[in-house]
């Protein structure tokens, strides 16, 4: 049942910096120099708005995650319910007061930041779900009563995310959620019933779908039907890439992105302007750390008792293995576009702020593990 | 205190759905693996090649054809400025107000302003559209007037052929706009796709096209994905097109054209030793100025729907029977078979039956006994029938070829025609009949299926004059031609006349061989007979072009005329005695003429051709003799040129 033998009662601070993480800070701190790279060069080789920016951001970031990684695991334990319904009244302010940007409306102008409430809620999620599983008992999770609040839980966010509109994130949030459900232990054929209705109510989703998101899913599927408009996009991506050739082109010297062709370069398509620049063993490089990242966190999990600790850091660290394959996917031209941001290297304060509380809410795990959350 | 419900039991199901999802991860990294080694490492090329493409913009541009200069360097095909308005369709910012507004300051037909956009249309937004190509002063300072406006124009000052006279239109041709038919035909047009750029499509222009042309120039930008010119990567001037020096005479041929005037005809001259093509005139003639911008509809259809056919050139693509101009050529071949000699004498009473057949002399009366010399001075038909005769088809067509007949002689002429000469094989193969003795008699006074063009008599002329040997047209100086081989083996060109005027019939050598010339006769003796006979044509009393002598001593030149019938003559119009001129036009004889001058010491021969132009006498004689005139008065100047050069361009 319930441990209390090893339960330290007391960390000092030094006793929480040396139990930190070695592998997966190094990493991250790895991750946010090749960004801070990447980021210089699409500013065209100046140590620009976006360069300085995106420092500054990081810096303020990993603070965060060494910050969280230090308040106990029982805090962030106890705060899950509020924390997710906190994002959650934040993504209904956003339908109200939100700013609107390219005919969607995400954000929330904090003066300070344009914070985008969808990107944390992919955290929340996890950690609202992660908790609940925590508290119900196994023989439980298959009983209907139990699995209608996971469903409302998971249902609406992305609903309100969905709707703003925001194919992508609502995917990413909806992902996170699933993954908690599914290594709760909630039976397979519930996912098989999820997935009928899904399929089932397609034909009544599609309707609903911009033109261009449409557009979208179809120049996925022939990326020729449309070279200059939709397609435009992957098939520049993959020129990129593809001209980037074993070594890549040399650092501030990808012609495709130097040159504007290649859209969104700061946001979703940083890996293609990485790999254009550094080729075949670039990419593999960044491949490998966030490889390395997520099997630290898988590995973090697996040393935690408590299955609070365990269903966090294993759903985390597949919804971050998700949005780092789900993003090169989708640059690599297998995925249809559907604007998943790189973690840590990707423009973006939101999206890194939740990365960075996500892995911080780990490392607290693994730092405070032999605690109780209590 | 929060229990952790359900305890180690969860905590390894969690971990067994866990290693699910691992193997699942493991599959999707190998996937991105997979896709980064196909698209950098297995397709890089291809993208790479993907990516230059998208880097580099090329903007290429025609460079001006080089010049045909005539022997005295008149430029008679050159180039000059021209006003041109280009459209840079992504450059504009509305590209159909653009269009509309162009069309009223240029005052456009709404089909050019549909030709336009089409053009547009067909090709990338970034290649320039030629909206006009030949501005006049007035457009072209009316659009800079308006060009802050105009955004996506631009105003270029260019070079374009030009053609100053129309004298020498056929033999120089006329450049046009590449067609499909000349991408076929012209391999070294692949790469020359640039915007004005010009084809030769006739004559010179034609054949020397490959090298006039030049190399295409480019610009070579770096642009981005917006078309805007980043920097300039490279850039190439192109080559301008070699010119070209030619062995005409600019001046001769204005003559030779304004000799033609309202007339439909051709002159040819030829320097006989060396073969070089002083004149090759034409007429009518046409602007070929017009082709240059395109020709509009109304201009073409008056050329091609005129009777005498302008765009025809008669000198090389006129087939015409040679009438008595071929006598020469059939007293040699006579002579050199040993049928006859030259003091065979024959009875000449107006006409003479034989095969149960009438034949007449142009003369009604006859011309009495005649010999050979009196038959080719006074042209006696009879005489010739008897030759004929005598002769047979046969060896008479073996000597016309010999002397340049029935084959095309200037090099890389394509509109050029072979002509016709008439034998007993060819009949059987073009026309499936056996030949008939009365054709032989008709073959010998240069009617019935013979066909020659000017440019063949001219030759043949020339070939008789030099003393009989194989000169070749040339009209490319620096060529290579049988004058080129000599005067290189030789060293000295100067010797050329010394080598023609030696007998060398008996002497004849492998090594003279060598030097490129070849002797056409058995015994130079009788080539010289039928000179002197065409001596006495021009310049005694009662030889057939007596008229049209030049009596001053270095003038003096020697020639046959012709009259060749385009239709039969009936008895009934032969008792009639219907004067040519009152046939219709297209039943009037033509005129021929041919001859060498000076007669001491031959340099030139001519020949000229008036389509319907009556008798030889008459119409041709008289318009050889002034270009004759002016041909020797500017010979000394000729000499000089020639004499200056070293070897090198002869």
């Amino acid at each position: 049942m319930f441990r209390s033998g090893s339960i330290q009662s007391h960390l000092t601070l030094r006793d929480k910096i040396f139990s930190l993480d070695l592998t997966l800070t190094i990493c991250i701190f790895l991750i946010g120099i090749v960004s801070f790279f990447a980021m210089y060069s699409t500013d065209g080789g100046q140590f620009a708005y976006h360069t300085k920016s995106h420092i500054i951001r990081f810096i303020i970031f990993f603070t965060l995650f060494f910050l969280i990684s230090f308040i106990k695991t029982s805090f962030w334990y106890s705060s899950a319910t509020i924390f997710y319904l906190g994002v959650l009244f934040l993504l209904i302010l956003v339908k109200y007061v939100g700013l609107t940007s390219s005919g969607s409306q995400r954000w929330l102008d904090l003066y300070f930041l344009n914070l985008q409430p969808s990107e944390l809620m992919k955290i929340g999620l996890i950690l609202f779900l992660a908790k609940y599983y925590h508290k119900i008992s196994s023989g439980d999770v298959n009983k209907f009563r139990y699995l209608a609040q996971p469903l409302l839980a998971l249902l609406f966010p992305v609903i309100l995310v969905i709707t703003q509109p925001d194919l992508g994130t609502s995917f990413l949030i909806a992902v996170g959620g699933v993954i908690v459900v599914w290594l709760a232990g909630v039976k397979m054929k519930f996912f098989a019933y999820l997935g009928g209705l899904f399929l089932l109510s397609a034909p009544v989703a599609i309707s609903f779908l911009k033109p261009y998101q449409k557009s979208r899913i179809l120049t996925f599927l022939d990326p020729s039907r449309d070279p200059l408009g939709a397609g435009y996009q992957i098939t520049q991506s993959k020129i990129a890439i593809g001209s980037g050739g074993l070594f890549g082109k040399g650092f501030l010297d990808g012609s495709q992105s130097y040159l504007d062709y290649l859209p969104e370069k700061h946001t979703d398509f940083i890996f293609t302007l990485f790999s254009e620049e550094f080729g075949f063993f670039g990419s593999m490089v960044i491949l490998l750390i966030y490889i390395l990242i997520t099997w630290r966190i898988i590995n973090i999990g697996h040393s935690l008792r408590t299955s609070f600790g365990r269903l966090y850091c294993y759903s985390f660290a597949t919804a971050f293995f998700i949005y780092v394959a789900v993003n090169m996917g989708m640059v690599l031209g297998l995925i249809p576009i559907v604007g998943a941001p790189l973690p840590i290297m990707s423009y973006g304060g939101s999206s890194m702020m939740a990365i960075m509380i996500g892995l911080g809410i780990v490392m607290s795990c693994k730092i405070h593990k032999d605690q109780s959350l209590g | 205190m929060i229990s952790d419900s359900g305890g180690g039991s969860k905590i390894r199901l969690i971990g067994r759905r866990m290693f699910i999802l691992t193997a699942a991860k493991a599959v999707v990294v190998f996937g991105v693996v997979g896709r980064l080694i196909s698209l950098q490492i297995n397709e890089s090329k291809k993208y790479k090649t993907l990516s230059d493409k998208n880097r580099f913009r090329e903007w290429k541009f025609a460079p001006p054809r080089g010049v045909i200069k005539d022997y005295f360097d008149e430029e008679i095909a050159s180039n000059e400025k021209v006003f041109q308005l280009h459209l840079i369709p992504e450059n504009a910012e509305n590209l159909s107000a653009l269009i509309f507004r162009l069309k009223n300051i240029l005052k456009m037909s709404d089909k050019a302003v549909s030709k336009i956009q089409k053009k547009i249309k067909s090709q990338k937004p970034w290649d320039p559209v030629i909206i006009s190509d030949n501005l006049t002063w007035a457009e072209f300072s009316r659009i800079n007037l308006f060009l802050h406006e105009l955004q996506g124009v631009e105003p270029i000052i260019s070079v374009a052929r030009v053609y100053r006279e129309q004298s020498s239109s056929h033999v120089i041709g006329y450049v046009s706009k590449i067609s499909k038919r000349d991408l076929q035909q012209k391999n070294y047009l692949a790469n020359m796709k640039a915007a004005g750029m010009r084809v030769g499509k006739t004559g010179l222009e034609n054949k020397l096209d490959s090298e006039i042309i030049g190399d295409v120039g480019h610009k070579r930008y770096e642009v981005n994905a917006f078309g805007k010119r980043i920097k300039e990567v490279s850039i190439d001037q192109g080559k301008n097109g070699k010119s070209y020096k030619t062995t005409l005479d600019l001046e001769l041929q204005n003559l030779s054209a304004n000799l033609l005037k309202d007339k439909a005809g051709a002159i040819c001259v030829m320097d006989i030793y060396r073969g070089d093509i002083i004149t090759m005139v034409s007429s009518p003639t046409f602007d070929p100025n017009k082709f240059v911008h395109g020709i509009n509809t109304k201009d073409w259809k008056e050329l091609i729907n005129h009777r005498d056919k302008p765009l025809v050139n008669k000198a090389i693509s006129g087939l015409y029977p040679p009438g008595s101009t071929i006598k020469g050529l059939v007293a040699i071949s006579a002579l050199e078979n040993d049928v006859v000699n030259t003091k065979m004498v024959q009875q000449c009473s107006g006409s003479i039956e034989l095969y149960g057949e009438k034949f007449h002399c142009w003369k009604k009366k006859g011309h009495g006994f005649v010999d050979m010399r009196k038959a080719i001075k006074e042209s006696c038909d009879v005489y010739f029938y008897e030759v004929a005769r005598r002769l047979g088809i046969d060896r008479l067509s073996e000597t016309a070829r010999a002397y340049g007949l029935g084959d095309t002689m200037v090099k890389g002429f394509f509109e050029e025609k072979t002509g016709v000469v008439p034998n007993t094989k060819w009949k059987k193969q073009r026309i499936g009949k056996s030949w008939y003795l009365g054709e032989t008699l008709h073959s010998g006074i240069g009617q019935g299926y013979w066909q020659t063009t000017p440019m063949q008599l001219c030759l043949m002329t020339a070939r008789i004059a030099n003393g009989g040997y194989d000169v070749e047209p040339r009209i490319v100086l620096g060529e290579k031609s049988k004058f080129s081989i000599f005067a290189e083996k030789k060293k000295n060109p100067k010797s050329l006349k010394e080598f023609f005027d030696t007998d060398v019939s008996n002497e004849f050598d492998d090594t003279t061989i060598d030097l490129g010339y070849k002797p056409l006769f058995k015994n130079q003796e009788n080539i010289n007979f039928v000179k002197d006979a065409f001596f006495g044509a021009t310049n005694e009393p009662g030889g057939t072009s007596y008229g049209s002598r030049l009596s001053k001593k270095e003038f003096m030149f020697a020639g046959k005329t012709g009259t060749s019938q385009v239709r039969r003559i009936t008895e009934k119009q032969r008792e009639l005695e219907i004067k040519n001129e009152d046939l219709p036009y297209e039943q009037r004889d033509h005129a021929l003429f041919v001859a060498f001058a000076p007669y001491n010491e031959p340099q030139y021969s001519i020949s000229v051709v008036v389509e319907h132009g009556g008798s030889g006498s008459k119409s041709a004689a008289p318009i050889a003799k002034k270009v004759i005139k002016k041909l020797l008065e500017r010979h000394p100047l000729r000499q000089q040129i020639h004499d200056n050069y070293k070897g090198e361009d002869v």
